[in-house]
């Protein structure tokens, strides 16, 4: 948590492999990732990395079940593994019946079910979030968070989240304040 | 894109449709002899002497009523008004003896008869007799201070024949006042000996002659043209595509804005550099082919069109339509590809070059 323009989601797109430090190491699960190159970079963010963005960030061509399938189409999975996979995720975040729905026939909270199903589906170590609930009302941020903390007690997931949101950091094990780039506690 | 594989493609089938008339022309079968070094029969000349021992050649078949299957043809370029505009233009006048006839089963008489030995008549191609005043049946066309009376129309199947008016060959000789034949034209016994029959009308010393398969001759006549009409559509072609290539690059610049946040999502997810660079350019590359298939359709219509232009070759007016040949289709495509190659390219190395950080900014 912190106030705006101290650092959040810098330090998250830093942990996440998307950005890279002008100086320092950034050890995640015993990798150094300052020092992997681009491509290496993009196969690690592949295998160890799930996304949720506050604004879904969904591929507006493709169905439920084809942005829940992108990541795994990086691996060599055959296309009836992958309709496993994908069936398995979006009833774990209860889509089962908006399969075949594109992003704009499915409300926001449906959006992020499919974006938090998109981050499951290629068991990854680490699920970095960005304000995952800020463009929600709050009975779908309820349940959102719900359905992440599930992720956590069920899965035994990582989940590093970025709020600003009091009522989403209660449900946190850990919470860690960011003031002007630095961690104040 | 598309306007500029239309226009690629129909100067392509424009040359393409002049080379199949011409060489459609010929019979493989058929030799043309004519003076070395003249590149038409309007430019040769063989005296009497000369043809009556290209007559007496082995190696040449003979006709049904016995006599050798050639024909010493006069061949004379003339000026006829045009039917529509009045404008004179060049006209081939062919002097054909009854074996001539026989040598070109391909030209087939559609309206009247074939002229009467010894007369003042003559045949002319469809082409002739559509686009010249005086032509038509029954008109009289005046050439060689006479009046010539057009007996019969004939149909040489869309081949140069369909651009000559044809009389009876001592006739011609008579009225133009000529002492000699443009060339002879005669039928080999066994087509694979034509080697055989060339060499023996090059080393003869009495001919300074030479001697073409008839297809290759009309091949021959086709390639100035067409060379020019390729060599200019291709520049123009060109300078056009420069302009198609800046409309597809900016349609691929306002794609790869458009579509900032999904790049950045795609690279956050584990999609590589190379990635996005291949999904811009297969779209670039689409966006070429769509443009080079409604090219192509739109082009494909104009076999429907029949022209006629000057063969500057020969300086006769020559009637050809546009043919689409596969390879025209595959050039065109391979062009309007290219296009889209290059017009993709800087627009989708933008995308792969961009942060992911900045793209997820921007969505």
């Amino acid at each position: 948590m912190g106030p705006s323009g101290s650092g959040k989601s810098t330090l998250l797109n830093l942990v996440a492999g998307i950005d890279k430090p002008s100086s320092g190491r950034i050890l995640v699960a015993g990798v150094d990732i300052a020092k992997l190159s681009e491509g290496e970079l993009a196969h690690w963010r592949a295998a160890h990395v799930g996304f949720i963005f506050q604004f879904y960030n969904l591929m507006p061509v493709l169905t439920a079940f084809g942005n829940v399938e992108l990541p795994l189409l990086l691996t060599s999975l055959s296309r009836r593994e992958r309709r496993e996979r994908v069936d398995m995720a979006l009833a774990l975040v209860g889509l089962s019946d908006r399969v075949d729905h594109f992003p704009n026939e499915l409300s926001g909270g449906q959006q992020q079910r499919v974006a938090i199903a998109r981050a499951l589906i290629s068991d990854p170590t680490l699920i970095v979030a960005d304000e995952p609930t800020g463009d929600l009302d709050r009975v779908t941020a309820g349940e959102i968070l719900g359905l992440l903390e599930r992720l956590n007690d069920e899965l035994g997931k990582t989940i590093l989240m970025v709020t600003h949101d009091p009522k989403a950091a209660e449900r946190a094990h850990r919470i860690v304040h960011l003031e002007k780039g630095v961690l104040a506690d | 894109m598309a306007l500029v594989v239309y226009v690629f493609a129909t100067v392509l089938m424009l040359a393409a449709g002049l080379e199949r008339t011409l060489v459609a022309t010929g019979s493989d079968d058929n030799v043309v002899v004519i003076r070395r070094g003249s590149q038409t029969e309007i430019q040769s000349g063989i005296d009497r002497r000369q043809a009556a021992i290209v007559e007496s050649l082995p190696g040449i078949a003979t006709g049904a009523d016995g006599r050798p299957a050639v024909s010493k043809e006069p061949v004379v370029l003339i000026t006829l008004p045009k039917r529509d505009s009045g404008k004179p233009s060049n006209v081939v006048i062919r002097g054909v003896t009854p074996e001539g006839y026989a040598l070109r089963p391909q030209a087939r008489i559609v309206a009247g008869r074939l002229p009467r030995p010894g007369t003042a008549e003559v045949i002319a191609g469809r082409s002739i007799a559509d686009g010249f005043r005086g032509a038509g049946l029954d008109e009289t066309v005046r050439f060689a201070s006479r009046d010539w009376t057009v007996v019969g129309i004939f149909d040489a199947g869309r081949t140069g024949f369909d651009s000559e008016i044809w009389g009876d060959a001592e006739q011609m000789l008579q009225a133009f006042r000529r002492l000699g034949f443009s060339s002879v034209i005669f039928r080999l016994a066994d087509g694979s000996r034509f080697d055989e029959v060339r060499r023996a009308i090059e080393a003869d010393p009495r001919l300074t002659l030479e001697a073409k398969r008839e297809t290759r001759f009309y091949a021959d006549q086709s390639e100035a043209l067409s060379t020019f009409i390729t060599y200019l559509g291709t520049s123009i072609s060109i300078i056009f595509s420069i302009g198609a290539i800046i409309g597809a690059m900016i349609t691929m610049y306002a794609s790869v804005a458009s579509r900032t946040g999904e790049i950045g999502t795609l690279r956050a997810l584990g999609f590589p550099r190379s990635a996005v660079l291949l999904a811009f350019l297969v779209e670039s590359l689409l966006l070429g082919l769509v443009g080079g298939v409604v090219g192509l359709a739109g082009a494909s219509l104009m076999q429907a069109v029949s022209i006629s232009t000057m063969n500057f070759q020969t300086f006769a007016e020559l009637a050809f339509s546009f043919a689409l040949t596969p390879g025209i289709v595959a050039s065109s495509l391979a062009f309007a590809l290219a296009m889209g190659f290059v017009g993709g390219f800087l627009p989708a190395a933008r995308a792969a070059r961009m942060k992911i950080v900045d793209a997820l900014r921007a969505a």
